[in-house]
């Protein structure tokens, strides 16, 4: 028998978040922020098919940055539990709170105990009534959850979009004026135009009744960007 | 017995569920609603009765009355029959009632969890079969004289149509044309719809025809309820069109059986 190498656990663990976040460093940037009319989810998406941000439950929505398979088995498990949840109980029984919970559990877990950490960072936001009952989550790749005050950015310029988004936004920006801010934004981080068609959205519309998840439309994000 | 909870647990990652389908999660977690019977029950459980649907100019509708019967007994007054599926179905039931009404919500969850899950809806074709594999699978139970059977009805976004769709015990799913019926006074709703209906009919009248039917059945059959204007309960009636689904509010019920209630012979 081979006695193995003795390896810190401080080197392991940073070993493995240098891992994780060389990839999710180059994942293309989402936005979530927080409007008066509800909350936007907004990022670059070339592929029209392959989503990145989704619908999870009646006023809860999801959104990944990083390898689109582990996000994806994210999302989907976070989709079986929130139904699950509501099937079993009551609709108003699932809540933002007890899902980003459950990723941040399933996140730590995979980041110490799988061969290989989750190289994805992910949002869940929910919309309340008004604002002060909103939530936004954002979890990383080792489980970290933090509770964001009306802003979480994402992926590659991370820094940099947050500060010129951050600047941008106030109380009574309009979901019109996000767009423009938040396109603006990453186009400015990434330093290339994007076309219309490449912008991915999900909107939590605070006034829509049971689903309020929706996805602009080509015309919406045209008029939004005054092209 | 397991407790009714113990399947949900945290977030699972990379369950290999086969068709992905929300009843396949429930039934890999043991979370599936079951009901095992070893002979026929001899109880009277509360029965769903009539439920009807029709094709009108914009769309299909679907209306049901208010009434539960355990044997002789009234079980219920106010039961609600018909609901919407999704944006752009519904669905009526009628039978053994706690089943029907667990079903349904069953179906609702599907649709949707397909729906998010997928990125997608299903086609109306693909929701009326899986609500006919549900029937079927329910098969040994409807032996035992706990039968479902439901219609189905929406706005096909493929063919920009209302469509609508009958059952039977079996799982058999009929595509129908004009109307359909199912429940104790079905007979007698078909019989005034098989008079009344026309093509193209206005909402309006539609409508109206809804509620006429169901209060002409509920003259005839004893387990159908007729409206009861003084204790404000009227027909539960769905629409579906192009718009998406419309759940047809009280105060509109209220004028629409008052005028069908004065001119009845």
């Amino acid at each position: 028998m081979t006695t193995p190498f003795y390896v810190p656990p401080e080197q392991l663990v940073k070993d493995r978040a240098d891992f994780a976040r060389k990839g999710i460093g180059r994942g293309r940037p989402i936005i979530a922020m927080q409007l008066d009319s509800g909350i936007l989810l907004i990022g670059e998406n070339s592929s029209p098919s392959l989503r990145k941000i989704g619908e999870v439950y009646d006023r809860i929505a999801f959104a990944g940055v990083g390898r689109f398979n582990e996000f994806e088995t994210l999302r989907v498990a976070g989709v079986r539990y929130a139904d699950l949840k509501g099937y079993s109980y009551a609709r108003a029984d699932v809540t933002g709170k007890g899902l980003a919970n459950a990723y941040s559990q399933t996140l730590g877990q995979i980041f110490s105990h799988e061969i290989k950490p989750y190289e994805v960072d992910i949002i869940v936001t929910e919309v309340g009534t008004d604002r002060a009952s909103d939530k936004l989550f954002r979890i990383q790749f080792d489980g970290t959850l933090r509770d964001a005050d009306g802003l979480v950015v994402l992926g590659a310029g991370e820094e940099s979009i947050s500060e010129a988004v951050g600047q941008a936004v106030s109380d009574g920006t309009s979901l019109h004026e996000a767009v423009q801010i938040a396109t603006r934004a990453i186009e400015a981080a990434e330093d290339r135009e994007i076309s219309i068609s490449s912008w991915e959205t999900g909107f939590l519309d605070r006034v829509r009744e049971r689903r309020s998840f929706r996805r602009l439309t080509t015309q919406e994000l045209t008029e939004a960007r005054g092209e | 017995m397991s407790s009714p909870i113990s399947g949900l647990g945290p977030l699972r990652i990379g369950e290999t569920i086969e068709d992905g389908s929300f009843l396949s999660v429930l039934e890999y977690r043991g979370l599936a609603p079951t009901w095992k019977l070893d002979s026929p029950l001899n109880a009277a459980l509360p029965e769903a009765t009539t439920v009807l649907a029709l094709t009108w100019a914009d769309g299909v509708l679907m209306a049901g009355d208010r009434r539960a019967t355990a044997g002789n007994a009234i079980a219920h007054s106010r039961m609600k029959k018909v609901y919407p599926a999704d944006e752009f179905s519904a669905v009526a039931i009628s039978g053994t009632a706690g089943m029907a009404v667990e079903l349904i919500r069953l179906f609702q969850t599907e649709l949707e969890h397909y729906e998010k899950i997928e990125g997608a809806r299903l086609s109306l074709e693909g929701k009326a079969n899986y609500l006919a594999r549900m029937i079927r699978g329910n098969l040994a139970l409807a032996f035992q004289g706990l039968v479902v059977i439901p219609l189905f009805c929406g706005f096909d976004e493929a063919a920009e149509s209302g469509r609508l769709f009958s059952f039977d015990v079996v799982g058999g799913r009929y595509d129908e044309l004009s109307y359909a019926t199912t429940g104790s006074g079905g007979a007698e709703a078909k019989s005034f719809l098989k008079n009344e209906w026309r093509l193209d009919l206005s909402r309006t009248d539609a409508l109206s025809l809804a509620v006429e039917s169901l209060v002409a059945a509920a003259e005839e059959d004893a387990a159908t309820g007729g409206p009861d204007i003084k204790r404000g309960i009227y027909p539960t009636i769905v629409t579906v069109t192009s718009d998406g689904v419309e759940e047809i509010d009280d105060g509109e019920l209220a004028s629409i059986t008052s005028a069908v209630l004065e001119r009845r012979p």
